[in-house]
């Protein structure tokens, strides 16, 4: 399967019950699927008029109690922005996916990395982030997709996939989860809308408006409190070889693939080579990253923007260890024989 | 003895935040006399916009849902989805509805999306303070056009867009009318347009909207008693008054009575 089906699939699977989408590329195969597939399951589906509809859609869905998705590209997720903002505020769980292309502006539909800033401070107005995992595979995509809605409910916030057009578009067989029945999933009546004369309950509000700033800046708090939980419960990563190793590589997704690559080419050179991947990129692995700084050994950052991970590497390790960065941009992958290259550079003492 | 005049039961006892002479209140009254009467308090859900009615929840006695600026009819498409056996009211201003939620409104409609419009035409920006609206009058002065709304260029600030004519040539709308709150007799023929749309959402008909020429003495810059006037001089000569669109089927509107006045 294409990374956009196995996500799709996954989250029909995962139970999603409402899916609102625009076309974009590289991530139509997704919204196809859907359109395929959830009347079949007696699902909602619309295509949206844009972006903002998409997202929005989402909010009211998700404002039910239902799973509800989107999906996007780039400059598609720029406009779902002040939806996730509002989500965030009234504290809705919901998923969304970005495929991320090449920017800024309309760019290139080449996969990259350079939304990593947008996806994990947030993304749009006010103090708030999402979750945001980042696969490095179809498999990868699948499995965190399903994870993403248990997440998103279990913190009442939006979640997202970080792929890239790589991710989206590369096929590869993968298991699927398997399907999630309605009654399974979690029971949200204590705030969601609807249904009220089941329990003859006080009304429910789903909003995010509040005017007093002393009663915003509680529930601001109160919400990153919750982050602090996050940070604690929830941090993926991988880490291969960072043990003893002479240089460690810090890549995600696409790029981290690219990394094993290299890896394994200064492996047949003698050259020991770990690699750290973050999996989630909120909450980002901070102390891991800096326990393995405490080898003293360098750090290489490889990634498809220019210079946007690097940052949370550089804030992980207090500057301890030197941290070099090589970069791309507009849609380039690295090669494993660049990466290869720099890391020789690097550990026979040439440039930093 | 019978009771035949009271406070509707879906409607919170509050002092509202609108002005004395506002449109909202006579709206608001008139909806939550519509949930009561068809008994779905404990199944309606309004979907509140930003600007004055950001704070519907704070008189409503049941759920609501409150979007992003314009993007009400699609937050109001998902819920009504889901919730398909429920009323929902996409409740919207005519800078939420009618400029920058336009694609929102539009395509909702066209969808033929099983929710109720009721749209707030008050020509002009309440809540931040009386800017030029889509629906301002030609020459009516407003904070963003203090010489007053002028098509022509070099000021180019366009026409008064008639929202419900510009609906009516889509097929996925089926009933579109326009009232008043300017005087006793247009508040009760407000009150049928708006219940022939409930009881068409009701009974599974898409889409409805019902637009309210609604006055705002505060940005107007009148008294309540003028504004109420300048509704039934300046407004309603622009836009008329009336079922402008009524394609629900015959025996619907045998049944319940409601439709053509």
């Amino acid at each position: 399967m294409k990374g956009n089906e196995a996500i799709a699939e996954s989250a029909i699977r995962a139970g999603c019950g409402a899916y609102f989408g625009y076309p974009i590329t590289p991530q139509n195969e997704l919204i196809a699927w859907m359109a395929c597939h959830m009347a079949e399951h007696d699902r909602i589906f619309i295509q949206a008029e844009s972006e903002l509809a998409a997202i929005n859609m989402v909010y009211g869905a998700a404002s039910t109690g239902i799973r509800a998705m989107t999906s996007s590209s780039s400059p598609g997720i720029s406009l779902k922005q002040e939806g996730i903002s509002y989500a965030a505020g009234a504290d809705l769980p919901c998923v969304y996916i970005n495929m991320v292309r090449g920017g800024p502006g309309l760019g290139s539909i080449a996969p990259a990395q350079s939304d990593y800033f947008q996806s994990t401070r947030g993304g749009g107005h006010g103090d708030y982030h999402v979750l945001v995992l980042a696969p490095k595979s179809v498999q990868e995509a699948a499995d965190l997709t399903y994870i993403a809605f248990d997440l998103a409910d279990k913190w009442r916030m939006p979640a997202m996939i970080l792929g890239d057009g790589l991710i989206g578009q590369m096929m590869e067989s993968v298991a699927l989860p398997e399907y999630k029945e309605q009654a399974s999933l979690p029971v949200k009546s204590e705030w969601s809308v609807g249904q009220m004369e089941q329990t003859h309950r006080k009304p429910h509000h789903i909003t995010s408006i509040i005017l007093d700033p002393e009663e915003l800046e509680r529930k601001v708090r109160a919400r990153y409190e919750r982050y602090k939980k996050i940070e604690a419960e929830e941090i993926r990563f991988e880490e291969n070889g960072c043990e003893g190793a002479d240089i460690v590589l810090i890549a995600y997704g696409s790029a981290a693939r690219v990394c094993q690559g290299a890896q394994q080419l200064a492996a047949e050179q003698g050259l020991k080579v770990g690699l750290f991947r973050p999996i989630t990129l909120w909450p980002f692995p901070y102390t891991e990253l800096e326990r393995i700084s405490g080898s003293g050994k360098p750090m290489l950052v490889v990634e498809m923007s220019m210079g946007q991970l690097i940052e949370d590497v550089r804030l992980s390790v207090h500057d301890r260890v030197p941290v070099s960065l090589l970069p791309h941009a507009g849609g380039v992958i690295p090669t494993e024989e660049e990466i290869f290259e720099r890391i020789r550079q690097i550990v026979n003492g040439g440039i930093q | 003895m019978k009771k035949t005049y009271a406070h509707p039961e879906s409607l919170i006892k509050v002092q509202t935040k609108y002005c004395a002479g506002c449109g909202h209140g006579v709206v608001h009254r008139i909806i939550a006399e519509l949930v009561d009467e068809m008994g779905l308090r404990e199944k309606s859900i309004i979907t509140n916009p930003v600007g004055c009615a950001i704070w519907a929840d704070l008189y409503f006695d049941f759920d609501s849902v409150q979007p992003a600026h314009g993007r009400t009819p699609a937050a109001a498409s998902a819920v009504k989805r889901i919730l398909n056996d429920h009323l929902v009211i996409c409740y919207q201003g005519d800078g939420d509805l009618a400029a920058i939620g336009t694609a929102e409104t539009v395509h909702a409609a066209n969808r033929g999306e099983r929710f109720t419009t009721v749209f707030i035409n008050n020509a002009i920006y309440g809540m931040t303070g009386g800017q030029m609206a889509p629906t301002t009058l030609v020459h009516q002065k407003a904070a963003t056009a203090p010489l007053g709304r002028d098509p022509e260029f070099p000021a180019g600030m366009g026409y008064p867009i008639k929202v419900l004519e510009m609906l009516a040539t889509l097929q996925g709308t089926t009933y579109l009318a326009r009232g008043a709150t300017d005087t006793a007799a247009h508040v009760r023929q407000l009150k049928t347009y708006i219940r022939t749309a409930f009881e068409a959402q009701m009974s599974g008909y898409g889409s409805t909207m019902v637009e309210v020429l609604s006055p705002c003495p505060t940005n107007w810059g009148v008294s309540p008693v003028q504004a109420a006037d300048m509704v039934a001089e300046k407004l309603i000569p622009y836009y008329p008054l009336g079922e402008i669109k009524n394609t629900l089927p015959d025996n619907f509107l045998q049944r319940t009575k409601g439709g053509a006045q």
